[in-house]
């Protein structure tokens, strides 16, 4: 029977019990114990497990680098006598409770004076008393309650703060106002006059609407103006182009006529085309708030570093370090320069670099690359190469980064030039029209020719459509970096996949025993070793041994031998599980073949007598099959590349097809040139990828998404962020994202039609500007509401 | 009838008052966040059994 971490929610056993309350580990039952004391069990109320799995107790010297004055003025906002202040950013913030938590800190600390959140942006901002607490440790209280912040580089060079935000929300504001009381103002203009008193009321209210009229015209439309101007600076007609023209047709006719008393003026629609534009375009920009894609590579790498000078040890920001300096490096820590092995057993997992899981070893004297994480006890490493030279950095600097990926124009850009000069083509030759048989009629047809024909509908529908799809994407967990990406993901046909971590799960992979069947003594003997190490490994291996483990059996001389392996006396039993080496390490040495097979995998050791080896294999997500054939009937070609040998190839055969086109121990530049080899054949390529290791590829593709199943890994040279949950799915995205086109067109057709009929009206004269006024709005609105529900539907099938 | 137009000078010009106040909310940073002010409004209050803590929060809030 499985029960749930009351903390975290994950599997567990009924090991670690207090009160009938079952958690997976120590760490979970730490936070527990330590929300408990402080009365804040709320926590548990709002949203059920709320908690988030801590990685275990983290090195005492993991924080030690805040201690270092100069960082710490780096990452405060403020300091005075009394008050520090200083902004975190969680990744895994996720639900009500984690506010709740966060804002309550100063419960658990109360030299913590207050915290509040932003949970769009997953920010919590801290002010506390420095006196009585001092940055490391706030930090290290958050870490512990599972709230780790990720302090990057970036936040070290103090990245500006984005407010141009706020600036749309005033034009937004401005313009709403002015529009709702213009069309207050309005009233009288819709009845009929004969009262000479009621006519100068009219005339006093038309004054008003003109005087509330100008804040809209030169500060909510200022930026269709400027864009538009741009663009005939370049010699062409964008899309803004005419909607900056209709504004000033209308505003100028609206001031012709109030000023000589003519007629009422446009002023509600001219306020109200503005007003709908920029609702439009801030319901695209909210969507982006959720993933920030400004990273670049070096938000990758540790903050600060523990560099050796003559035995000591002090703390250093990474880029002051420099060739031949001597550096520790922690257990889970990030090695964050290419460098030289002198002291210590280096296990290096390079999942980064390599996507592979399994750690390898290293010897003194071997180089170590950047990007690697060290498992294990602290090594001394002596850097060869600083941050800005090592082989990661070379892969993002690779000329493929620089250049730009072909931004293909949209679709709709093209036609608006066209539509743009077939307007006022039209417009003008009614003019002429006019000017000879009537020209009473002239300025009326041509400004609503003007009016009734504006290409904002063509706007609003790729805005708001885009708009809505990169939510409904979002909801899909899909976080897509701008709308062009979804056209490329509508137009792209051939796919190619990485392996690890894309379409296996990322770290629950699949344990299985080599070697005659362990009956229940020995899985108890080899769970109770295991269940005391935090090593992944060790806890897949746990968590695959079905047996319930109802006491401990005793242990003794527990020895957990970081890079090598476990060793202890259970019940008198001497038990060694752990890497080829370390088990053949008490009798002859044996040659050490890296790389190969039979050296793979947890060995088993009981005395002398070598039991077997655990072979950790492979999981792959569910619902691949079906993604595949789908992918297939739909038209696309995939491809696959990893960077592990082919012990997989009938596996993902099964899964994709015999005619699968697979590649293995592929490099990350293999990759890159694969796409590219592809891209030249003149096909539409579309990458999954994970971690630094595809992130040339990623960035060669037309289309490259980073597969995630953690919220605070990601590639920044990706178009998008899929969560590793919802990729078997990416036939039904794909197919939502080739809708994008239908839907754009449909609702292209439709503003197409509205600006027929009501053109045929206004060429003859026949349409009255007051209704062209009202046509231009309700077409708008009316797009709008059936773009949004036709994607909605299909937003439905995923 | 020319009481109407007092009426809607001061009725514009309450308008604009709020349209004001709109402003400077919006300057003092009020819509930069506007989803956790909705999770956060329905959190209750601990009953005080800690003399400081409830008005810490307040002070708290007003603070950041």
């Amino acid at each position: 029977m499985q029960h749930s971490c009351y903390h975290c929610g994950e599997n567990c056993d009924n090991s670690i019990k207090i009160e009938e309350k079952l958690f997976c580990c120590e760490g979970c039952k730490q936070v527990f114990l330590l929300l408990n004391e402080n009365d804040l069990c709320n926590y548990y109320d709002l949203e059920k497990n709320p908690g988030i799995k801590a990685k275990g107790r983290f090195a005492d010297n993991r924080f030690a680098y805040l201690d270092n004055e100069e960082v710490i003025l780096k990452l405060l906002r403020f300091r005075d006598q009394t008050q520090s202040h200083v902004q975190f950013h969680l990744p895994t913030m996720h639900c009500a409770s984690c506010i709740w938590l966060l804002e309550n800190l100063h419960r658990i600390n109360p030299a913590i004076i207050s915290s509040k959140t932003n949970f769009q942006r997953k920010e919590v901002f801290i002010v506390f008393d420095e006196s009585k607490i001092s940055l490391r440790k706030v930090v290290e209280l958050l870490a512990f309650t599972g709230y780790e912040p990720y302090i990057t580089l970036n936040d070290g060079e103090k990245k500006k703060e984005k407010k141009i935000s706020r600036t749309h929300i005033f034009k937004i504001g401005i313009a709403g106002f002015c529009f709702s009381n213009i069309m207050m103002l309005s009233f009288p203009d819709y009845f009929a006059s004969g009262n000479i008193e009621m006519d100068q009321l009219k005339h006093t209210f038309q004054y008003l609407s003109l005087a509330l009229s100008l804040p809209v015209l030169f500060y909510s439309a200022s930026e269709f103006f400027v864009s538009g101007f741009k663009g005939l600076r370049q010699g062409w007609l964008n899309i803004d182009a005419p909607i900056a023209l209709a504004i000033l047709i209308t505003f100028g006719r609206s001031v012709y006529e109030i000023l000589s008393a003519t007629g009422p003026g446009y002023l509600d629609s001219m306020s109200g085309i503005v007003f709908f534009m920029l609702v439009g375009r801030w319901f695209q920009n909210r969507t982006y708030d959720a993933f920030s894609f400004d990273r670049d590579y070096k938000s990758y790498f540790p903050l600060g570093v523990s560099l050796l000078e003559d035995g000591k040890e002090t703390n250093i920001p990474v880029s002051r370090l420099k060739k031949g300096d001597l550096i520790m490096v922690r257990n889970e820590e990030m090695i964050p320069a290419d460098g030289i092995l002198r002291e210590g057993t280096a296990s290096i997992d390079y999942s980064f670099v390599s996507g592979e899981n399994t750690p390898l070893d290293k010897r003194k004297g071997e180089l170590l690359y950047a990007g690697g994480r060290q498992i294990g006890t602290a090594i001394q490493v002596e850097v060869v190469t600083p941050v800005s030279q090592s082989y990661i950095t070379q892969l993002w600097n690779n000329d493929i980064f620089h250049n730009k990926k072909n931004k293909e124009q949209s679709f709709i850009h093209p036609w608006s030039r066209y539509f743009t000069y077939a307007l006022f083509t039209i417009a003008f030759l009614a003019a002429i029209y006019w000017w000879v048989n009537d020209p009473a009629k002239l300025w009326p047809s041509v400004t609503a020719v003007l009016i009734v024909a504006c290409p904002c509908s063509l706007l609003l529908s790729a805005t708001f459509t885009y708009g809505n799809m990169l939510s409904l994407f979002g909801r899909k967990k899909l976080y897509l970096k701008n709308s062009s990406v979804i056209e490329t993901l509508g137009k792209v046909r051939t796919i190619v996949l990485d392996k690890t971590g894309t379409i296996t799960h990322h770290h629950a992979s699949l344990v299985y025993f080599e070697g005659e069947t362990l009956n229940d003594q020995e899985k108890q003997l080899i769970k109770t070793v295991t269940s005391h190490s935090t090593h992944p490994l060790s806890k897949m291996i746990a968590a695959s041994l079905d047996i319930e483990k109802t006491d401990r059996l005793a242990i003794e001389g527990y020895k957990e031998i970081s890079g090598k392996g476990l060793e202890a006396l259970v019940n008198d039993h001497p038990v060694r599980i752990g890497s080829y080496d370390f088990i053949t390490e008490e009798g002859s040495l044996l040659p050490y073949f890296p790389n190969s097979l039979s050296n793979q995998g947890v060995h088993v050791k009981f005395g002398n007598q070598v039991r077997g080896r655990f072979l950790v294999s492979n999981d792959y997500r569910s619902g691949l099959g079906e993604m595949a054939s789908a992918l297939k009937q739909d038209g696309y070609e995939v491809h696959i590349l990893s960077g592990d040998n082919d012990q997989e190839l009938e596996n993902l055969k099964n899964i994709f097809g015999q005619d699968l086109k697979v590649l293995f121990r592929q490099t990350p530049q293999d990759k890159l040139d694969y796409v590219k080899r592809l891209q030249a054949e003149g096909k539409k390529v579309m990458m999954l990828g994970d971690g630094l290791n595809d992130a040339g590829a990623l960035r060669q593709a037309d289309a490259g998404i980073a597969v995630t199943d953690a919220t605070n890994l990601f590639s920044p040279a990706s178009d998008g962020i899929l969560d590793g949950s919802m990729v078997h799915k990416l036939d039904k995205l794909l197919a939502f994202a080739r809708t994008s086109k239908t839907i754009v067109t449909a609702s292209f057709i439709l503003s197409i039609l509205y600006n027929i009929v009501g053109l045929s009206f206004a060429t003859r004269g026949l349409l009255q500007p007051m209704i062209a006024a009202i046509l231009m709005p309700a077409s708008s609105i009316s797009i709008v509401i059936f773009v949004s529900l036709y994607a909605k539907l299909a937003s439905r099938k995923i | 009838m020319s009481v109407l137009v007092i009426l809607i000078f001061f009725s514009i010009l309450v308008a604009g008052l709020f349209l004001a106040a709109f402003l400077w909310s919006v300057k003092t940073g009020q819509y930069d966040d506007d989803y956790t002010p909705s999770v956060r409004m329905l959190f209750d209050d601990q009953p005080s059994s800690e003399n400081t803590s409830s008005t810490n929060n307040q002070n708290g809030n007003n603070a950041s």
